[in-house]
């Protein structure tokens, strides 16, 4: 088969968009899901898969604002909140038999309500891009924050709203009480929810989201509104972080102040960021990886937060294509079949640089522990091993490790420069 | 600190190789509070009371059920009652029967909610939860269930002996109340108005007001109010940054008068008020009196400051529910069964290590005991708080407060 | 009356901190174009390097050094950080100096604890200068005003009468002309950054003691700082004067006066209901100004973007 030929099955397979590759990760998705509470089935776990889920639909609809759409949101929360709080009402409703609803359609209704809301305050502040919509988003997410409280009817005020999801109308006969019952269902919608999105990525609408994104006046021209196309993605958004409300308020069974807050816009932008905003999966990874270091490192150091917002800072300052830009890049790298060529550079660059980081956390964990352990007891558990904090001996061994560590990094890094350089250029001069 | 060493555990849970088997030698207590976050200073120091507590209490004395003992294992929740939810689950699938929690009536409420469905939905897994902090009214009123039980007194008991006190000063003609607007601020504040109303109905209330939760940056206008209204007492119910900026305003502003609070002291609040609250600046809570009038207790305190320096006992019915809890265990003959260990709760009389009689209600679970009115003032370490050289000193005392208060519980018994 | 002519004080007490922040963050952001995310940042490590340096020499000396150090480090973050960035495009910057906002935080957290500091004011100045009807008015708010009016009054006289002001007023309209005619706009852009951050320092010295010194001080002022700005018009000094003024009044007052929105609806005509827990709008009878006085500013912003992009005062849209 000629190059030509080549391109035209591409831009057929492109074309049509069903295509087995295409299709494949889908169903790699959809099986994974199916099978994972048959290895993690305790209700811990699959509580934290639930939590994963909904971040990533939560982070997917964020990424149509901020990834597609160039829009950085502060107060996205307010949809994903607004969307559970409605929810939790209907569950109410449900409960004292006002309306009979199968708890696996809830999740519309929510979408629908934080929809209503995008539509109502994206009128006025897609507007304009930029920091205009940043600043509209910051102070509309504040403004409805504080409702939260003081609308005690619809909000609960602090103590929110809670419900109770067994009330609903049983779908053969599953009444929602075990968690893996509740875990298929947001896997459910997790998947419907993703390919949603991806399928509005591809409609001429998102299409035209990112062209507004990076030349809006040359959107125009093609005969594009730029404020419509960001109203309709700003819209779709909304739904879609209603969507994941929903979720929410079938796996906490309450919803609160905090869902409303701009700690949990900040996040999700932290999240999405994390995650790379340039590629449709990036949040997918930033979710996971966030959930993973908000249960499993949380409950290891008290200064986890320390460390995901260094990891954030340097992810925004080093790699801003986040994780999945770390992944994409190594696309060239592998397609030139030379992603063997770069083990031994990353083992002696990357490996000592990790070592090296790990033993300045070390030396803030002694610090910290110094400080704040009780008196007398100089011992901590420290990466599986027992030091002693007093002891002159460990701060050595962890400055010696730290200065050693990454000196060797600071040393390999042109060696991995080159290697680098290498792998990204095709052997034969050019042509492939 | 046992985080490092639950390590191994926390991964096989989190990613769920295997729930954790409980050891048979110790009873897990699961403490879910903030250990990160805005109010971490308050968690840390309620975990290490609780160790201390378990540790001094019951583990240094043979433990129980001949030799069981108890094991604190932290859980951080940020005071967010999804992280709250998520770190009940982690405990539960842990095998822990015991949960306690105490900072913020919001996260109270989603625990105590979620502790009866999960009870109802699994009852092979059933746990207690025991509420050391939240005051909450609603808690043992139209919200209470049997697997909650609150160890401190509720806002309406403690507004009880605030207003016994304050309506046997004649000083007093006008008072000006003040609060967060959430649901503890404005439980306060009723009560304040009904209670002074009964009580002393020639009270005037010269102001009445709530501001948002953490949004106000200075109070500097609500204590000029309270100046130009006159008022001869505050009543505030504030807690936090809230309490001290009002505070720090209020007596910047020239009040002589009273202040009335809940939450006024340790976790650094004593230390920033230090002199200028002295005279003013009073509390009513349980706990005891500094130094402690027991043996017991002063020796409890001191033995606390000497393991944690910068620690504070500021909770220390943290000392009763474990006290409670171990007692509980062995009149039920198990510690497994928790039905069993909830019955043998219900009702129980103890004296405190601080002094005074300890009584929880069976109606509502809410515990009975003595509560004080205390000033800040002058206090010779180690009974100071926040190392400052003040703390909190009796005024007055009411026994056994409100014990025939009602309630408007229905409890529904397994 | 009296109460008016406090009220007045206080807010200007309150106006004129903001400002403080406001003109720094304004400069900078008409220089460089980012919205600094962590500008009550630096206003918190301000208040924490005095705190250190008081407990250990005295509040005096740390007035002059908390904000020679937060200077330093803001013109460090801009060479080492934010320059880095810059090349990514605003929204990366933004996100840049927002993670920057929540690291600060936890490295505060990390080095001196969750609770606050007892971080006070010099006793030469706490005592009540005078008396309004009983209230007392301390010498320390005083203080603040004549230390943020002489900022105030000596940016001026920078930005106006000096050939360094002279260049960033250029800077703040024509940046590229001004870079054209060989200017090292980096350099201005360094030193812009590290003076607007130690203002920011400096207000966090004097609000520290006031205000209260603890790791949520930042995020409870930070983003009124960026309502002021907005609301003032991005670029004009006066602009976040009067906004910042206004906004200082605004939330002075409105915790002043009990106004009930139930006295609003009953002079329209409405009827309050009987049993207010039965009906849906229950809230709107017991809502009080000082309960929304906060939220006041944000409500603001938000009209002055819908109406009027370019604030107050400002020639350019945000």
């Amino acid at each position: 088969m000629s190059a030509v030929d080549q391109n035209r099955a591409a831009s057929r397979a492109a074309a049509g968009g069903l295509s087995l590759a295409a299709l494949a990760p889908w169903i790699a998705a959809i099986v994974a899901l199916a099978l994972l509470p048959l290895v993690f089935s305790d209700n811990s776990a699959i509580t934290i898969m639930n939590q994963m889920a909904i971040t990533i639909v939560f982070a997917l609809a964020y990424n149509m604002l901020l990834g597609q759409g160039g829009m950085l949101s502060f107060g996205h929360a307010v949809y994903m909140g607004l969307g559970g709080f409605f929810s939790v009402h209907l569950m109410n409703w449900m409960e004292d038999d006002l309306v009979a609803l199968p708890l696996p359609l809830l999740p519309i209704f929510g979408g629908l309500f934080g929809l209503l809301f995008a539509m109502l305050i994206g009128s006025f502040s897609t507007r304009k891009a930029g920091t205009v919509f940043a600043m509209i988003s910051l102070g509309v997410g504040e403004l409805i924050a504080a409702c939260s409280i003081i609308v005690v009817a619809f909000f609960g005020g602090e103590e929110g709203v809670s419900g109770d999801r067994t009330y609903g109308v049983p779908v053969f006969g599953i009444e929602f009480i075990r968690h893996v019952e509740v875990y298929y269902l947001t896997a459910f919608w997790l998947i419907v929810a993703a390919a949603l999105m991806y399928l509005f990525s591809r409609t001429p609408v998102g299409r035209m989201a990112n062209a507004v994104r990076d030349n809006p006046e040359r959107a125009e021209f093609v005969g594009y509104s730029a404020r419509w196309v960001r109203y309709v993605s700003f819209c779709a958004s909304g739904f879609f972080a209603g969507i994941a409300g929903a979720l929410f308020a079938v796996n906490y069974e309450i919803l609160t102040e905090e869902n409303l807050n701009l700690a949990t816009s900040g996040t999700i932008l932290l999240v999405t960021f994390l995650g790379g905003v340039g590629f449709f999966y990036g949040p997918v990874i930033g979710a996971v990886v966030f959930t993973l270091l908000a249960t499993v490192l949380k409950l290891q150091t008290e200064l986890w937060q320390l460390y995901v917002g260094a990891l954030f800072v340097a992810t925004v300052m080093f790699f801003p294509g986040g994780l999945a830009g770390l992944i994409a890049i190594h696309a060239t790298p592998w397609r030139l079949g030379k992603l063997g060529g770069l083990a031994v550079p990353y083992l002696k660059t990357l490996l000592p640089g990790v070592i090296g980081l790990l033993a300045l956390c070390a030396a803030a964990e002694l610090a910290f522990h110094n400080r704040e352990a009780p008196a007398g007891e100089s011992t901590m558990g420290l990466f599986w091993m027992e030091v002693d904090t007093h002891s002159p001996l460990t701060w050595a061994v962890v400055a010696v490790v730290a200065v050693g560590g990454l000196w060797l990094a600071n040393r390999g890094a042109p060696a991995l420069k080159a290697a680098w350089d290498e792998a990204t250029t095709p052997s034969d001069g050019g042509r492939s | 600190m046992k985080r490092g060493s639950r390590l191994s555990l926390v991964v096989a849970a989190a990613i769920g190789l295997s729930a954790a088997a409980a050891s048979a030698e110790s009873i897990k207590i699961a403490f879910i509070d903030p250990l990160s976050g805005p109010f971490a200073s308050t968690g840390v120091n309620g975990l290490h009371q609780y160790e201390f507590a378990a540790d001094t209490l019951v583990n240094a004395k043979g433990g129980v059920l001949g030799g069981k003992t108890f094991e604190v294992i932290g859980f951080d929740n940020q005071t967010s009652p999804k992280e709250s939810l998520i770190q009940l689950q982690v405990a539960i699938d842990q095998g822990i029967k015991y949960i306690v929690q105490g900072n913020s009536s919001g996260v109270a409420h989603a625990i105590t909610e979620a502790v009866e469905k999960h009870n109802k939905r699994n009852p092979d897994q059933r746990v207690l939860f025991l509420n050391y902090s939240a005051v909450d009214p609603a808690l043992t009123n139209e919200k209470c269930n049997f697997w909650h039980f609150r160890f401190d007194a509720n806002a309406d008991i403690k507004m009880d002996a605030l207003t016994d006190v304050m309506a046997a000063d004649q000083n007093i003609k006008k008072v000006y109340i003040v609060g967060q607007d959430y649901s503890f601020g404005k439980a306060v504040a009723e009560a304040a108005v009904a209670m002074l109303g009964e009580k002393r109905p020639d009270i005037e209330i010269v102001g009445n007001e709530l501001h948002p939760i953490g949004k106000v940056k200075d109070f500097t206008p609500y204590a000029r109010k309270i100046i130009a209204a006159e008022a001869d007492a505050v009543i505030t119910g504030n807690w936090g940054t809230d309490m001290l900026g009002l505070g720090k305003a209020i007596l910047e502003n020239g009040f002589k008068g009273p202040i009335y609070t809940y939450y006024a002291a340790a976790d650094g609040i004593t230390a920033a008020f230090g002199a200028a609250g002295d005279g003013s600046l009073r509390l009513v809570a349980e706990g005891p009196d500094a130094p402690p009038q027991t043996a017991e207790g002063k020796a409890y305190v001191e033995a606390f400051k000497k393991k944690f320096p910068d620690g504070n006992v500021s909770q220390a019915r943290i000392a009763n529910v474990i006290n409670m809890l171990a007692g509980a265990m062995e009149k039920a003959g198990t510690a497994d069964d928790v039905v069993a260990v909830a019955k043998a709760l219900e009702g129980m009389k103890v004296t405190s290590i601080w002094g005074g009689e300890l009584y929880m209600r069976p109606e509502d679970h809410q515990l009975i005991q003595d509560v004080h009115i205390f000033a800040h003032t002058k206090v010779d370490a180690p009974f100071d708080f926040d190392n400052s050289g003040y703390g909190l000193k009796y005024e007055s005392t009411v026994e056994n407060a409100s014990a025939d208060i009602a309630t408007t519980c229905q409890m529904e018994r397994p | 009356m009296s109460l008016i002519l406090l009220n007045l004080i206080d807010g200007l007490v309150t106006g004129l901190l903001l400002f403080m922040l406001s003109s720094g963050l304004t400069l900078i952001f008409s220089m460089m174009g980012v919205l600094n995310f962590a500008h009550a940042s630096f206003y918190m490590l301000g208040a924490y390097f005095a705190y250190q340096i008081s407990a250990a020499i005295g509040f005096w000396p740390g007035l002059i050094v908390a904000p020679l150090i937060v200077g330093v480090l803001g013109a460090l973050v801009e060479r080492y950080g934010l320059r880095r960035v810059h090349k990514y495009g605003h929204v990366p910057e933004l996100i840049f100096t927002f993670g920057l906002a929540l690291l600060i935080e936890e490295i505060v957290k990390f080095f001196w604890g969750t609770a606050q500091v007892p971080f006070l004011k010099p006793e030469s100045l706490a005592f009540p200068l005078f008396h309004i009807a009983g209230n007392a008015v301390e010498a320390y708010k005083i203080f603040m005003i004549f230390i943020s009016m002489a900022i105030f009054i000596g940016l001026l006289l920078i930005l106006t009468r000096t050939r360094v002001g002279l260049i960033i007023q250029a800077a703040l309209s024509h940046p590229q002309t001004v870079e054209t005619l060989g200017h090292n706009v980096p350099l201005i852009f360094m030193g812009v950054f590290g003076v607007g951050t130690a203002l920011a320092g400096l207000a966090g010295v004097i609000a520290g003691p006031v205000l209260g010194t603890f790791p949520g001080m930042a995020i409870v002022l930070g983003s009124i700082v960026f309502v002021t700005i907005v609301v003032g018009g991005l670029g004009s000094l006066w602009g976040a004067l009067a906004a910042s003024l206004l906004i200082g009044w605004i939330t002075t007052f409105a915790a002043s006066y009990n106004v009930g929105l139930a006295d609003i609806l009953t002079a329209l005509g409405f009827e309050r209901p009987e049993d207010l827990s039965e009906t849906i709008f229950r809230d709107a009878w017991t809502l009080t100004l000082p309960q929304i006085g906060p939220i006041l500013p944000y409500l603001l912003m938000v009209l002055i973007l819908v109406f009027r992009p370019y604030g107050l005062f400002g020639k350019r849209e945000v």
